[in-house]
């Protein structure tokens, strides 16, 4: 029996910061900043939102589009670069906020952006294997940047929750391919606020060789070629990237357009490509199919070949859609953006 | 708030776990193990709400204590839920935004740190309905 995904849910916060407010502290031209990285603004926390009550809205989310009862999940793994504590993991406060306890296993992933995709492979695993009927794995990330870097521009707030198994499935996962390698691209220690990057490092060695390497090993896997796919998801560090990627292995803007939602919302970090993923499923029709790579710095890519079910015209209207969840915004300006960042 | 006695609460705070007296019907939160109308005649179950509700009265908080010092201007309210018990609560939105009768439905939110070091709390508020699309 295949295996792949019986629900998805999101979340977004919705407050939110332009980039020229960021701009203007900085001094920095606005124009230059948008076509740079081609994002507009970014969302931002609120001061009582941390990555453990974005990942309980996104699984809540997930619970409401599906049939699934909490007592069902056998496994709950959140991957993210910010987790509340070091020590003390945020997957027990999903799945007690759920109401899967106490019977599951559950665990916190750490891969910077690609932790939430590692967590749906680590399910299907499980799921294949016979252990558990579902699992919930959960990419929600609070993402930092230290005042006046570059990556202030991008980092944002948001989850994503995928509910793996082999029953009422409104996705197949068709296969899956990883390229792992040791990169220092991009790195936070061990108590320190903010992480630091290697500048144009994190592009050609890292972001681009590991995406190219694991979605081209994952076609290869399955006989396909781009232009066997209606949609194309890739990580999204800022807009030009995911573009630049998609053109590097012969996708088109229209494969990749309708899951490309970084220019609105910001780097959401390890929900990133899992939010972009679930903006294609908010719109694809049942047959489409779908092929999506993750990238964590350090450094890491996974890349999934997926197919839309027609079960998913039955559970997609039951719980907020992407499009909906970047609606009804607030702006911030800086200082109170300062302040919802804990900054001030 | 010490880590046990915020432990003891995760399910109320979380999931707005209260009870019912299958006697008389009537809803509880926070839980009670005795139904005081009923008293030895009544039986109590527990009971999940639904998390929806409606402002009865409020006010916004400008002078805070220490917990609770960074998250000023904040709308503290009275919200009844539609099994019938009231509770206070914090209410998710801008102090202008606010009103008596608003409807309002559940979120999962940090509610107050012991410290940096200390055990994070996180809970129940409520926030306007229609933002979460329901």
């Amino acid at each position: 029996m295949s295996i792949g995904i019986t629900s998805y849910g999101v979340y977004i916060p919705r407050y939110k910061i332009k980039v020229e407010e960021i701009a203007r502290v900085w001094g920095d031209d606005p124009e230059n900043i948008k076509s740079g990285l081609m994002v507009y603004e970014k969302s931002v926390p609120d001061i009582d939102e941390d990555t453990a009550t974005i990942a309980v809205e996104a699984a809540r989310n997930a619970v409401r589009r599906s049939n699934v009862d909490p007592k069902e999940i056998g496994a709950i793994y959140v991957g993210s670069e910010s987790h509340p504590y070091a020590v003390k993991p945020t997957a027990t406060m999903v799945a007690e906020a759920i109401g899967a306890t106490p019977f599951l296993t559950s665990a916190d992933f750490e891969f910077a952006c690609k932790a939430g995709t590692a967590a749906i492979q680590a399910c299907m695993g499980e799921v294949a294997a016979g252990l558990i009927k579902y699992g919930i794995a959960i990419g929600s990330d609070v993402s930092q940047a230290a005042p006046g870097d570059a990556l202030e521009y991008t980092t944002a707030g948001g989850g994503a929750a995928y509910v793996i198994g082999k029953k009422d499935l409104i996705a197949e996962i068709e296969d899956t391919c990883s390229f792992t390698t040791d990169t220092p691209d991009f790195w936070r220690r061990e108590g320190m606020s903010y992480p630091l990057h290697g500048g144009r490092f994190t592009g050609e060695p890292a972001y681009f060789k590991h995406i190219v390497s694991a979605t081209k090993g994952l076609m290869i896997k399955v006989g396909a070629k781009p232009s066997d796919y209606d949609f194309v998801v890739f990580h999204q560090p800022n807009g030009k990237f995911p573009l630049r990627v998609a053109k590097t292995l012969g996708f088109t803007k229209e494969q990749i357009r309708p899951g490309l939602v970084v220019p609105m919302l910001g780097n959401t970090y390890s929900a990133s490509s899992l939010i972009g993923l679930a903006a294609v499923f908010d719109g694809a029709e049942p047959g489409s199919r779908v092929l999506m790579t993750s990238f964590g710095s350090g450094a890491g890519s996974d890349s999934f070949s997926i197919v839309v079910k027609e079960k998913i015209d039955e559970m997609r209207d039951k719980a907020p859609t992407v499009q909906e969840l970047l609606k009804g915004t607030k702006y911030l300006d800086y200082a109170l953006y300062a302040k919802h960042k804990g900054m001030v | 708030m010490a880590a046990p006695r915020f432990w003891r609460h995760i399910p109320a705070r979380y999931n707005l776990i209260g009870t019912k007296c299958l006697t008389c019907g009537e809803y509880y939160f926070p839980p009670r193990t005795t139904c005081p109308a009923c008293r030895r005649a009544g039986t109590i179950e527990e009971c999940k709400f639904k998390g929806i509700g409606e402002v009865v009265t409020y006010t916004v908080i400008r002078s805070a204590s220490d917990a609770f010092e960074r998250q000023t201007p904040y709308v503290l309210a009275i919200v009844r839920l539609e099994e019938g018990p009231r509770l206070t609560t914090q209410i998710v939105c801008d102090p202008d935004e606010i009103e008596i009768g608003m409807k309002v439905c559940s979120v999962f939110r940090k509610i107050t740190e012991e410290s940096p070091e200390g055990v994070i709390c996180y809970g129940t508020k409520f926030m306007p309905r229609g933002d979460l699309n329901e």
